[in-house]
């Protein structure tokens, strides 16, 4: 057959469009979503230590509190804060509203900056910052 | 009155009537998520460094166990929905669904752990 190799409709990551802040969001939106499937795992895990004795929870508590746990929660933090703000500009669009390509960008970049700001506030009230 | 022949009717399985239950449930959870994550979020932080006792007097107080459980089976249910999507998208052939079984296991799995740690926790408090 003469059909030439090509995608009909290519992926949105790849040679055939230019990366947009919209098309990086919304791939975004579904890696942190990813990391946060993985994260409610761990939730199940922690409520499971707590249910048990002290040693288990302290045990579980300081794989949290470890180098390597504190990076997870980190991403688990900074992803959550990501896919809560983005999720909520999804449900906007679901109910049709800032969908002209203004808005959209207007919206994209306030949840950008927010979840930095998010994150950092809830990174400098988990390490103490409050106390 | 349709003008379909009743026999292509009856031959045909027709829709599953199903067709948009994934995408309402995926934005139910959404909206149950939306409001209960800033509690969860501040309820977490709270207990950070915070001693065994400590933690389990607050998940076996009555109204945060209940927060907690409607957190948890939105979480489980959301994240199910969503990881479906995307193995379906990118994900093909034998390990599509082997995936789309694992998740559904999983999942289910962490919901009831979930909710008997919860239920241990307050029943024990």
């Amino acid at each position: 057959m003469a059909t030439p190799k090509r995608p009909l409709s290519p992926f949105m990551i790849g040679p055939y469009y230019r990366p947009q802040l919209t098309s990086m969001m919304s791939i975004a939106h579904r890696a942190t979503g990813v990391i946060l499937a993985l994260g409610s795992l761990v939730l199940a895990a922690w409520l499971v230590a707590a249910s048990e004795n002290a040693m288990i929870y302290g045990g579980f508590s300081a794989l949290l509190g470890s180098p390597p746990g504190k990076i997870a929660l980190f991403a688990f933090s900074a992803s959550l804060v990501y896919h809560f703000l983005n999720g909520i500009r999804h449900l906007f669009w679901d109910a049709g509203h800032g969908f002209s390509i203004p808005k959209a960008y207007a919206s994209g970049y306030a949840v950008l900056a927010l979840s930095v700001v998010i994150t950092a506030v809830l990174w400098w009230c988990g390490l103490g910052g409050v106390a | 009155m349709s003008l379909r022949n009743p026999l292509a009717r009856a031959k045909g399985l027709g829709s599953a009537k199903d067709g948009t239950s994934h995408w309402w449930h995926q934005r139910l959870t959404a909206i149950a998520l939306a409001l209960l994550t800033p509690w969860f979020v501040m309820f977490a932080v709270s207990l950070i460094g915070a001693s065994h006792v400590a933690v389990r007097g607050a998940i076996g107080h009555p109204v945060t166990a209940t927060l907690l459980a409607a957190f948890v089976l939105s979480l489980f249910w959301h994240a199910r929905l969503g990881l479906q999507v995307v193995v379906e998208d990118y994900v093909h052939g034998w390990l599509e669904i082997a995936l789309q079984v694992a998740i559904k296991f999983v999942f289910a799995l962490a919901a009831i752990a979930s909710l008997l740690a919860i239920g241990r926790i307050v029943f024990t408090a």
